[in-house]
């Protein structure tokens, strides 16, 4: 009977080393809901470089992510929306430095019921969408974007009624996706995936009716020590990472200025 | 925003407001629908009150997000719910306080049957008898037999109906769409107070959700069904 509890012991013991022998090859990213479908193909062609890495990503609004990756989050590297969430988390010593600036979103009309393509963002007065979805502008940089442009073109109180929030812009996406909203403000990026964007059409909303989209992503205190989330930050800067970013249809910092 | 040492703001106000008026009517309907099928699970001898039973106390074990996916799909444009409303000229139920009342309907259904149902079971069938035999209609028999015997279960039904619908948050998230007045219960716009870093909001209103359900839980032990004494 001692013998067999030894034996139970040696192989919890066993166990423990090579789960934590893994632990060491983990990753965890949290990367705005913009990134979901692009990022998951950047992860795929990271570890064919990497293939032992294990790496599993979280999607969310930036704002939100930010908040946990302050209160101790163990995620290793941030990809945001909006610049401004890395830069802060830099500044309370919850992310290291270089703020790496890896793209510009965009913000797009989209729908499944009606044709976007022809739409302007000023036709959302027009009474046949009923329900509009954004992403929630208090801690979703897509939705602020939205807010400030249906601002700019001065229909926000027009179509305020009308608007519903989703949590992030992935949320948002998936409420017109089902059908229970006529019209969203999406990311360029979500409406270009082939699967689930296809399903719709989409037109560009003008980016000079927003602020822009500037996004941004860093290493946290929490990865910085983890030689995998260096490399995962170089490979997000390399031209196969690029490459699949400018796909989904996200400018990228040095790309010629339009 | 944070600076002013009580910072509810009118969204708040709305919010609780909503919550109290949603939770208020969920537990009205829910007294009303589920007092018949607490009545037949209690009495019925039919097989049938065996998947029945079960189908009451999904919402206890199925995470809020399968029934706010589903919910989600029933209600859109093809879903039949969705197919149905629209038809009668209603619009669609997603993102609308209705919406929310029928969610919570599901929600909240085991947290007042199961509390009526076993009231009803503990009167056992000796009083009705009797009452019969005495000539009572079973209308007479359930309103001056039944419904005394069954005061503290109807007490536990409604705390427990109204304090679990007040708790409600995920399945609210999935079908809400955030709508201030409409379906941004305190749950939610406590989230959206957290997510927005407005930690001070998310305190006054967390903090009184708090104490609030305490008060309520308490109360039911209070006044609730007594407790074994030996």
């Amino acid at each position: 009977m001692n013998c067999f509890v030894l034996r139970v012991l040696v192989l919890l013991a066993a166990l423990l080393a090579s789960t934590s022998c893994v632990a060491a090859e983990r990753l965890l990213i949290a990367a705005a809901a913009d990134l979901k479908f692009c990022m998951d193909e950047i992860v795929v062609a990271f570890r064919t470089r990497y293939p032992d890495a294990v790496v599993e990503t979280a999607y969310g609004a930036s704002g939100n992510l930010s908040t946990q990756i302050a209160q101790g989050a163990p995620y290793d590297v941030f990809f945001s929306a909006d610049i401004a969430f890395p830069a802060a988390l830099v500044t309370s010593g919850n992310a290291m430095g270089p703020i790496h600036r890896h793209a510009l979103g965009r913000i797009v009309l989209w729908s499944q019921r009606h044709d976007a393509s022809a739409l302007t963002i000023d036709d959302l007065v027009d009474a046949r969408f009923r329900r509009i979805a954004i992403a929630n502008p208090r801690h979703a940089p897509y939705g602020m974007r939205a807010a400030e442009a249906l601002r700019a073109r001065k229909i926000w109180d027009a179509v305020e009624s009308k608007l519903v929030y989703g949590e992030n812009v992935a949320q948002t996406a998936q409420f017109v996706q089902s059908g229970n909203a006529d019209i969203g403000i999406i990311a360029l990026s979500l409406a270009l995936h082939p699967e689930f964007g296809a399903k719709g059409s989409y037109a560009l909303i003008d980016d000079s009716l927003h602020t822009p989209l500037d996004q941004g992503f860093v290493v946290t205190a929490h990865g910085n020590g983890k030689p995998l989330a260096h490399a995962f930050a170089t490979f997000a800067e390399a031209p196969e990472a690029r490459a699949i970013m400018r796909r989904y249809g996200f400018a990228l910092p040095d790309d010629a200025a339009p | 925003m944070s600076d002013t040492p009580f910072p509810l703001d009118a969204s708040d106000w709305s919010a609780i407001a909503l919550t109290l008026k949603l939770a208020g009517l969920v537990t009205f309907l829910l007294l009303v629908i589920g007092t018949p099928i607490a009545w037949w699970l209690a009495r019925t001898r039919s097989w049938w009150r065996r998947p029945i039973g079960a189908i009451v106390a999904l919402p206890l074990v199925l995470p809020p997000t399968v029934l706010g996916f589903y919910l989600l799909l029933l209600m859109g444009p093809e879903g039949p719910l969705g197919v149905l409303t629209e038809s009668l000229g209603i619009g669609l139920l997603a993102f609308t306080f209705p919406g929310l009342v029928i969610a919570s309907l599901v929600y909240s259904a085991p947290f007042v049957i199961q509390p009526l149902q076993s009231a009803f079971e503990s009167i056992g069938e000796r009083p009705l008898d009797v009452a019969a035999s005495l000539g009572a209609s079973p209308f007479d028999r359930f309103v001056s037999v039944v419904l005394p015997m069954s005061r503290s279960g109807y007490v536990t039904a409604t705390i427990l109906g109204f304090a679990h619908t007040l708790g409600e948050f995920g399945v609210v998230l999935m079908i809400g769409g955030s709508i201030p007045g409409a379906t941004r219960v305190l749950s939610v716009q406590i989230y959206d107070h957290v997510q927005a870093m407005d930690y001070a909001s998310a305190h006054w209103l967390s903090a009184g959700l708090l104490v609030f359900s305490f008060v309520i839980l308490f109360g039911l032990r209070l006044f609730g069904p007594s407790e074994r004494r030996n």
